[in-house]
């Protein structure tokens, strides 16, 4: 199995992990007893190495229907003193929020550990917030490791922390954090509680506002015990010796200390990994005898504003440089180059920056593009024919979803009009069928449409928005690496589940007009696209085919491979299938004739349909 | 000693990934440390892929401009993406076989010729070529030529694991019906390049 290595009892065995694969091994040498996640990259493979590994380890794992519920999940277990922990994106702490703020004031027995994964550079993502503030916010503890060795052995200090305090403990990484791999060295495996028993005590865990008022006293209160552990914590740790001072953290740490040896550059470096509440007796301990400090952290200036505020406060008389004074960029993640030019602007340094310049030549992109085979591409190319013979084409808004889809961008496609977040397909359109007049179209798959976007269905039906809503139901959460969802006969543990039926739920809640169709007959639908348009009110088509990697995947076991070509001598060069289909498996040789790459072609077939080629020049190979 | 820099750059599916935990595992079989970066974006399938390592004393996992001892191109235009890289040392080994995007054969944008791309790179790098995929085809299986990739970047000098030790890792990391056909990739890559040089 893959993930073998993760359960090896060995201690002091050397693996080559992932940041994501060694915060599961630190985990479970930590005695995890639960596990929940909404999965998002760049913490995706966190769930998946628990989806092979958890039931093996005794540990219950889930993914829940969205990050809310995970994290309500996650504190649950906490608040019944099993050790719990609860990942997603960043943007996926934004879904789960509200319960994440109540969880500081209700607190924890067992320990809980919340990993948010951001961003910077936005990898896959719609933004890059820094999430270091949600610890601001919500008055909790927060962790920030530099390197899978460090990720592994801080969750283990995060849960201690954790039930130390009484408090979840916000873990925050980043994407180079996250898909970094390095030497890991294993501890013991710990195995943890099966089940946890809840001690009733409402006025401890229920925030209705007379308990909540002392809930906020005792949380400020414990804050300023954590602001002690962390200025003794070993995890805040000074290396070198130097008149300028550095303080870092995370992935930007790892370019400060190979800059600063690379390049013998005399600096004492406060390495942060326990970042809230900010460490003043360390910080302020580290400051004497320096003249110069230097803030080099990735995204918001959070640690700098912290060391401004108290420097004003106590009155430190000190050279502060950082974001705020323009030597570091606020936007996307730190490199060596960005670390080395902002050295050189805060200190006055020459380090030297870049590598050679190659002689410069134009060469082609690689954008991101729907997969050959892909059932997407199979619907948004029938909408299209429809619309346009409608005459609605240009006129419809095209809300869109996070997925796959936010490829239906891209030419010739173009059906993503408006995007802000999981489900705002639905709710977005329900804005659009009131504001304007114009037709609104509403896309999410099959996993966001469990995730976010039944209560804005639920809204579109109370307050009649009159829009087609189309569940592209794939089967799968295919973007972030196929795993599955409360529509699927499985779930974390890779036990047998009840699958919800997208179909009867949404009749369930009163919409009327609703149809399943197979993407891959494109004459089907067509005509089910044409019924949902001519349909006053809302309608519902899910189009329904699991995604083309699966069956890929499946034929390849199965020794099937089926591939397409075009017959040269009936080929008319009306280039239909080139341009409006447009599997990127298609291309033009120089004298304009058309072909299909047999690497690329995965044998759907779909273009051999005559509604995309018309004149049946598409024909699968014969097997010699 | 220095960090010794490789950055792979390839395509989504040519077992880019694959190819550097092979070199990944050697180093923690031999006891040194090794750090490597593995982003990729929203693309399942047929977009850029780059990977960073570096072997030896470093923290960080992206190698900094101009230090790339090796950069070890599974496709000439992906190679070409990543030069800035490189520096006054630096060594690129490109497999020569073009992956064309759906960018160029749409019409919407063009694949420079292959050896304009070589030229570019030896003007300023030493530049070994080799067919990836026709030596994977003659070890017996096309699925093999990020491991003849491998064997290519093996037989540089001063490369800090020697042969032995990468075909041990060889033998872990691929699956075990197809260990014979990927040590022979192995080796094709490998003395294909030691010839060259």
């Amino acid at each position: 199995m893959k993930y073998d290595m993760i359960l090896d009892p060995t201690p002091g065995r050397k693996a080559f992990l992932l940041g994501n694969e060694a915060v599961v091994r630190g985990a479970l040498e930590a005695g995890l007893s639960l596990a929940s996640t909404y999965p998002g990259t760049p913490s995706s493979e966190i769930g998946n190495v628990l989806h092979a590994v958890a039931k093996k380890a005794g540990v219950y794992f889930e993914f829940s229907t969205n990050e809310k519920v995970a994290m309500e999940v996650a504190a649950a277990g906490a608040a019944s003193g099993i050790r719990s922990m609860v990942f997603f994106k960043h943007v996926g702490l934004n879904v789960a929020a509200d319960a994440f703020m109540s969880t500081a004031y209700v607190g924890v027995r067992g320990g809980l550990v919340v990993i948010t994964a951001d961003d910077p550079s936005m990898h896959s993502s719609q933004n890059e917030q820094d999430n270091r503030y949600y610890a601001q916010i919500a008055q909790m503890p927060m962790m920030e490791p530099s390197s899978p060795q460090e990720a592994k052995d801080m969750i283990k200090e995060a849960f201690e922390i954790s039930e130390k305090l009484g408090l979840p403990v916000l873990f925050r990484m980043t994407t180079r954090v996250n898909h970094m791999r390095g030497v890991v060295e294993y501890g013991e495996l710990v195995k943890g509680k099966p089940k946890g028993r809840f001690e009733k005590a409402p006025s401890r865990y229920v925030p209705v506002p007379s308990n909540a008022r002392g809930m906020h006293i005792r949380l400020l209160k414990k804050m300023e015990e954590a602001e002690e552990m962390a200025s003794t914590s070993h995890l805040n740790r000074v290396e070198g010796e130097g008149d300028v001072g550095i303080i870092t953290s995370g992935a930007a740490y790892n370019y400060v200390a190979d800059v600063v040896e690379e390049h013998g550059i005399r600096a004492r470096v406060l390495k942060l990994g326990f970042t809230h509440p900010f460490p003043r007796a360390r910080v302020r301990e580290f400051l004497k005898g320096l003249k110069t400090v230097v803030v080099v952290e990735e995204l918001e200036p959070y640690m700098e504003k912290e060391l401004r505020a108290m420097a004003q406060v106590e009155g430190i008389d000190i050279r502060i440089h950082g974001k705020m004074d323009g030597h570091f960029p606020r936007h996307y993640e730190y490199t060596p180059e960005v670390v080395k030019r902002g050295l050189n602007s805060a200190l006055g340094l020459n380090l030297p920056v870049g590598g050679v310049k190659v002689r410069e030549i134009t060469v082609p992109s690689r954008p991101p593009v729907l997969c050959p085979g892909c059932p997407h591409r199979a619907t948004y190319y029938a909408i299209g024919a429809v619309l346009r013979a409608k005459k609605i084409r240009d006129e419809t808004i095209f809300t869109t979803d996070i997925g796959c889809y936010t490829l239906g961008i891209q030419k010739p496609y173009e059906m993503a009009d408006y995007l802000l977040c999981m489900g705002s397909s639905a709710g977005a359109a329900c804005g659009f069928a009131k504001a304007t007049d114009q037709p609104v179209m509403g896309f999410a798959g099959d996993s966001t449409f469990f995730h976010a976007c039944i209560p804005a269905l639920i809204n579109a039906v109370h307050n009649r928005a009159n829009m087609i809503f189309v569940v592209l139901d794939n089967r799968t959460t295919a973007m972030t690496g196929h795993q599955p969802h409360p529509g699927l006969p499985i779930d974390g543990l890779g036990d047998e589940a009840p699958a919800l039926d997208i179909e009867k739920v949404v009749r369930g809640i009163g919409i009327e007009h609703v149809e399943v169709v197979d993407p891959y007959d494109i004459k089907e639908t067509k005509a089910a696209f044409r019924r949902a348009v001519e349909h006053n009110g809302i309608s519902v088509v899910i189009t329904r085919r699991e995604c083309a990697l699966i069956m890929d995947a499946r034929n390849r076991k199965a020794g099937i491979f089926r591939k397409y070509d075009v017959n040269q001598d009936m080929c008319t060069r009306c280039y239909n299938c080139v341009e409006n289909f447009a599997c990127p498996a298609f291309y033009r040789d120089e004298e304009g004739g058309v072909h299909i790459n047999p690497y690329l072609c995965d044998g759907c077939g779909v273009c051999s349909q005559r509604d995309v080629c018309p004149f049946g020049a598409i024909e699968e190979v014969k097997k010699e | 000693m220095r960090p010794y820099g490789i950055v792979y750059a390839g395509v989504g599916g040519q077992g880019v990934l694959t190819a550097s935990s092979i070199v990944g595992e050697a180093a923690i079989r031999r006891g040194l440390n090794v750090v490597m970066s593995e982003i990729h974006g929203m693309a399942q399938r047929g977009g850029s892929v780059v990977a960073e390592m570096r072997i030896g004393n470093a923290r960080s996992s992206i190698v900094p401009e101009g230090e790339a001892d090796v950069i070890l191109g599974f496709e000439p235009v992906e190679a070409y993406r990543v030069a800035h890289k490189g520096g006054e040392n630096t060594t690129v080994i490109m497999s020569t076989d073009p992956i064309i995007p759906f960018t160029v054969s749409v019409g919407k944008e063009t694949y420079p010729p292959v050896e304009e791309l070589v030229g570019a790179l030896q003007e300023k790098f030493r530049v070994v070529t080799l067919s990836a995929v026709g030596l994977a085809r003659k070890a017996g299986n096309l699925l093999t030529a990020n491991v003849v990739m491998v064997g290519a970047l093996t037989a540089l000098p001063g490369f800090p694991l020697d042969r032995e030790e990468m075909m041990e890792a060889v033998k872990v990391r691929v699956p075990p019906r197809f260990v014979e056909v990927n040590l022979k990739a192995f080796e094709l890559g490998y003395e294909e390049v030691s010839r060259c040089l």
